[in-house]
């Protein structure tokens, strides 16, 4: 073979420039800003309230004394930047206030209440990823290439009605299927393990219904590449294709768009642990919320958006170990 | 390769259901409370969780109001303050979203990074973020989801806006001196105002599923006010006893929120048909500038005779198939890609395919790879490879008799290898798979195999990962791969077309060095007539899916005698060209392979057709040992020089 070849290719650097650091350095950022956006916001809601915060959370009944004095312990009377500050200081020292009405410590409710919203977070991901890979793919493989148009129809039609079901619904018919009609599981409470598992299905499908519909977009999308084709011209088991040339390939972009019906994940615990009347992070808002506790709704509201933040965190993580290009396509 | 979409069901159906659903919630709305609004606050104490009867469908509540009258009855109130949150969400975001053209650079970038960040948090916790400011009850409800819907239509009418700055007539009015808040009052506005205003109609459901939640929850209508969500909280305290008091309001829910974000789905337009572009291509050739006709003279002189002795020698054809044809379905009848196409490649022969783009090149190459997959069909008389005949739709002889024998190099190298796997390991699974070595031994095997394409440094290329190679590598890695096994055969797949020059070379000289090294046949396919010539001992010249010649390819240049190859010949431009003198074309378009009219398909661009061309399809016949030509009137050399003025081409004289 001529030298020119030889020549040529030596040409091509083989430089192995390694792009995690930066990518690491950047995932930090985007999590301190996304913590900062999410402190600020929650320190803003008293503020912003209209009125005195204190007087309407003790209603208007409350002796002058004591509104004073709760004014006081929240520290309302100082200048706002002493509040934020002071307010940054507490949520680094794990400090976030007390309730008005009770006077417990806000982080102690929070700790006692948390433990169930992350199970069923937990337990809801895990139910999500699985279910609308597994459907997208299947889906996806039968139909490609326009086979199978009536199955694809009827895919695209369920899914779709099913990924507009808001959660609370799905809460509703599962208790009457499953605890009223089929009377096999509790309908609320909490039960251990048992009692989670509606709520959690009840969150998880219409992420589910959603989130395969993309997945099965970029399995059509992933099954007409070339480089499936080499796999195809190689022989391999089919089996191997799908998972070990396709998935990947598939789950990065579906996971980069998929990743914010994951964040809402969070955001229907709220609603979800109502209707089962599950005690955890969700009720606990509501009903700050409704009694107009505001340091216990800043700090549950805290909470579930930082869970939000490390969500999102969690996905990249996995989107870019999964598709090392997209720490290419990152920077 | 041919890629085929096909036209998607109209979305009739889609339209007439959810006006329907739209008309009757709109009904609901207007007249729902003068109707009903009487019965459903008609309490009746001493018939309270009335099961449902003829009297009340949906049973009665706790203090015996009719569940249905309520339900029908609530219908204003919650699709009035779905619009009110719609209206705050889309106002203010689009003003933000279009309005944000207006800033300079700095303030764009922030209010733009603001926006991602306020997208990835799920529209319900802002909603009770807002919610907890303002209070529960239904101004914080509003309030709440109409604020979570701001960073949607923010960034939505922002992607519009800026695709609608960078067309052309913005351009010319920026060119105008027309100002910027002009510019997007009178031109980007309008223009994006469709996609908008449907988007918005699907955010009224949107928001009318989020209210009726903060209402579900006590945070939004309080009683003895009460929309769907309130409703169904109240059910839901029964649900044990009375289970359809909860289903009734979920159910309007439901169907409400469908509504709107079908209409919002539905109206967007109908998809583009997509057509079978690929088959009806453009007419003109693509051409490489770069290697000249003059090239074609320097052919070396043993190839006619290579040819002729490797068809005519007794030994069987690596590869044999009889009567090929494909077809794939089109939106008026299946669309035959290849037809009645028989083909021998001996072994160690360097066989060339050519034609216009849709000529059924890529597809012919697939199908003798039995990589073809449905819709397609295909059908065939007579397949045999290396000896064995080869069964349709055999996955398992597929893979015992192709696994190690027969590799393919694919067009685009920035595609053809998977982009999430190593080099190595990508190479290595074949040998795993097909002859079940260890991973060591295999991924060994890999780096060997890299080596010998010349690949330099392969220990440490094979652990990178394909876009770290360079397109002639990537090409290199797909030749090394076929090597895993013990090719007989190399379908190479335009493997040269998407590399620039001296890599085409380089490429082309490590097939031939492969195919002399391991006595394996080559198929390449190209569009591109000089790089065949300089490679093959034989082409095959394809049109509308047929083999029209068959030709060694020394006789190729002299002695075509299909009109369509002497075409494709004058098309290949001469370095002497380049100044200034236009490119010879064929007139005409390639047939359009969903109807081929009878007779032979070049008949129309033809310019020695007459009524037996257009009536009579020829069949392939030998011309001269090993020389074919399907036509009625095959070209000789002699009439080179007089063909007519308006024959096949051209400006310029024929070589």
């Amino acid at each position: 073979m001529s030298a020119v070849t030889g020549n040529a290719s030596a040409g091509f650097t083989t430089r192995r420039r390694n792009l995690w650091p930066a990518f690491v350095a950047r995932r930090l950022l985007r999590l301190v800003i996304g913590i900062v956006v999410v402190v600020t916001a929650s320190f803003l809601i008293m503020q912003l309230v209209p009125g005195d915060p204190v007087r309407l959370s003790l209603g208007p009944s409350a002796p002058f004394s004591l509104v004073e004095q709760r004014r006081a312990d929240l520290g309302l009377d100082d200048p706002l930047i002493v509040q934020y500050l002071h307010y940054w200081k507490g949520v680094f020292g794990g400090d976030l206030g007390s309730s008005i009405l009770t006077q417990q410590s806000v982080t102690s409710i929070i700790a006692s209440r948390i433990g169930n919203t992350v199970t069923l977070v937990a337990i809801a991901l895990g139910l999500t990823l699985f279910f609308s890979v597994a459907i997208g793919v299947t889906v996806g493989g039968l139909t490609h290439n326009g086979r199978r148009p009536r199955l694809l129809g009827a895919y695209r039609i369920v899914a779709s009605t099913l990924n507009v079901v808001p959660e609370y619904l799905y809460g509703v018919a599962l208790v009457v299927i499953f605890a009223v009609t089929l009377k096999l599981l509790p309908v609320a409470g909490d039960d251990g393990f048992k009692s989670l598992i509606l709520p959690s299905l009840a969150i998880s499908l219409a992420p589910i219904a959603g989130l395969s519909r993309i997945v099965r977009v970029q399995t059509e999308e992933v099954l007409s590449q070339e480089y499936i084709q080499f796999a195809r011209s190689k022989r391999l088991p089919a089996l191997r294709i799908y998972l070990r040339h396709a998935l990947p390939n598939l789950l990065t972009s579906a996971l980069t768009v998929g990743g914010i019906l994951l964040g809402v994940l969070v955001a229907s615990t709220v609603v979800v642990e109502n209707v089962f009347a599950l005690p955890g992070l969700g009720s606990t808002v509501v009903t700050a919320i409704t009694q107009r506790d505001y340091p216990l709704a800043q700090g549950a509201l805290l909470i579930l958006g930082g869970s939000v933040v490390l969500v999102n965190l969690i996905i990249d993580v996995i989107v870019s170990l999964l598709d090392p290009r997209s720490l290419m396509r990152d920077s | 390769m041919a890629k085929l979409s096909f036209v998607r069901r109209p979305r009739g159906v889609t339209r007439y259901v959810c006006l329907g659903l739209l008309a009757a919630l709109a009904f609901l709305a207007l007249f729902g409370r003068t109707i009903w609004g009487a019965q459903a606050a008609r309490s009746d104490p001493i018939r309270p969780l009335e099961p449902a009867s003829s009297a009340h469908i949906l049973g009665t509540d706790q203090i015996g109001r009719d569940v249905l009258a309520r339900v029908l009855n609530a219908s204003l109130l919650s699709v009035e303050l779905a619009v009110m949150a719609a209206a705050i969400g889309v106002v203010i975001g689009v003003t933000i979203g279009v309005g944000q053209a207006v800033l300079g650079p700095f303030l764009r970038r922030l209010l733009a990074s603001a926006i991602m960040i306020s997208l990835a948090f799920p529209g319900l916790l802002l909603a009770l973020l807002v919610n907890a400011i303002f209070g529960a009850g239904p101004t914080g409800a509003v309030l709440g989801v109409g604020i979570a819907l701001i960073p949607a239509f923010a960034r939505f009418s922002q992607a519009l806006a800026s695709s609608a700055a960078g067309s052309e007539y913005v351009a010319a009015a920026r060119v105008l001196g027309v100002g910027r808040v002009r510019i997007m009052v009178r031109h980007i506005l309008p223009n994006i105002a469709k996609p908008l205003l449907l988007t918005a109609l699907g955010s009224v459901g949107t928001s009318l599923v989020g209210i009726s939640a903060l209402s579900f929850l006590g945070l939004g209508v309080q009683p003895p006010s009460y929309d769907w969500g309130e409703l169904l909280q109240v059910g839901l305290q029964v649900v044990y006893v009375r289970p359809m008091s909860a289903i009734g309001p979920g159910v309007m829910i439901v169907l409400a929120g469908l509504a709107f974000n079908l209409a919002g789905e539905a109206f967007a337009g109908s998809h583009p048909r997509l057509s079978v572009g690929e088959f009806t291509g453009t007419a003109r050739l693509t051409r490489r500038f770069t290697l000249a006709t003059s090239r074609l003279a320097n052919r070396r002189p043993d190839r006619a005779a290579d040819a002729e002795e490797l068809v005519a020698s007794a030994s069987p054809a690596l590869l044999s198939v009889r009567d090929l044809h494909v077809a794939f379905p089109g939106r008026s009848g299946p669309v035959v890609a290849v037809r009645d196409v028989d083909l021998a490649v001996m072994p160690g022969e360097r066989l060339g395919v050519v034609g216009e783009s849709g000529s059924g090149k890529t597809t012919l190459a697939l199908a003798l790879a039995c990589l073809l997959e449905r819709p397609a069909t295909w059908r065939w008389r007579e397949f045999t490879f290396d000896g064995e005949s080869v069964k349709a739709d055999s996955q398992s002889a597929y893979r015992r008799l192709f696994g190690t024998r027969l590799g393919f190099v694919f067009q685009d190298p920035a595609n053809s290898l998977n982009p999430a796997i190593r080099v190595g390991p990508q190479l290595a699974e074949l040998r795993q798979v097909h002859y079940g070595a260890s991973r060591a031994e295999s991924r060994r095997m890999a780096v060997d195999r890299l080596r010998e394409v010349q690949i330099p440094n392969p220990e440490i290329r094979a652990r990178q990962y394909p876009h770290e190679f360079s397109g002639g590598m990537r090409q290199r890695a797909m030749i090394a791969s076929g090597l895993m096994g013990s090719p007989r055969l190399l379908i190479a797949d335009e493997p040269t077309t998407a590399l620039d020059v001296t890599v085409q070379a380089h490429i082309l000289r490590l097939l031939e060095r492969v195919s002399d090294g391991t006595g394996a046949a080559v198929l390449l396919i190209s569009h591109d007539i000089s790089v065949v010539v300089s490679f093959c001992h034989r082409v095959l010249v394809m049109y509308a899916g047929r083999v029209v010649e068959d030709i060694p390819s020394d006789w190729l240049v002299s002695r075509a005698a299909h009109p369509y190859t002497r075409a494709l010949i004058q098309a290949v431009p001469d370095i002497d060209d380049l100044a200034g003198q236009s490119l010879a074309t064929i007139p005409g378009q390639p047939p359009n392979l969903e109807n081929l009219s009878t007779g032979c398909a070049f008949a129309a661009r033809c310019a020695f057709a007459d009524d037996k061309c257009r009536q009579d399809d020829p069949r392939l016949t030998v011309l001269a040992g090993p020389h074919s030509a399907a036509c009625w009137h095959p070209r000789t050399s002699d009439e080179l020089a007089d063909e007519p003025a308006d024959a096949a081409t051209s400006n310029r004289s024929a070589p």
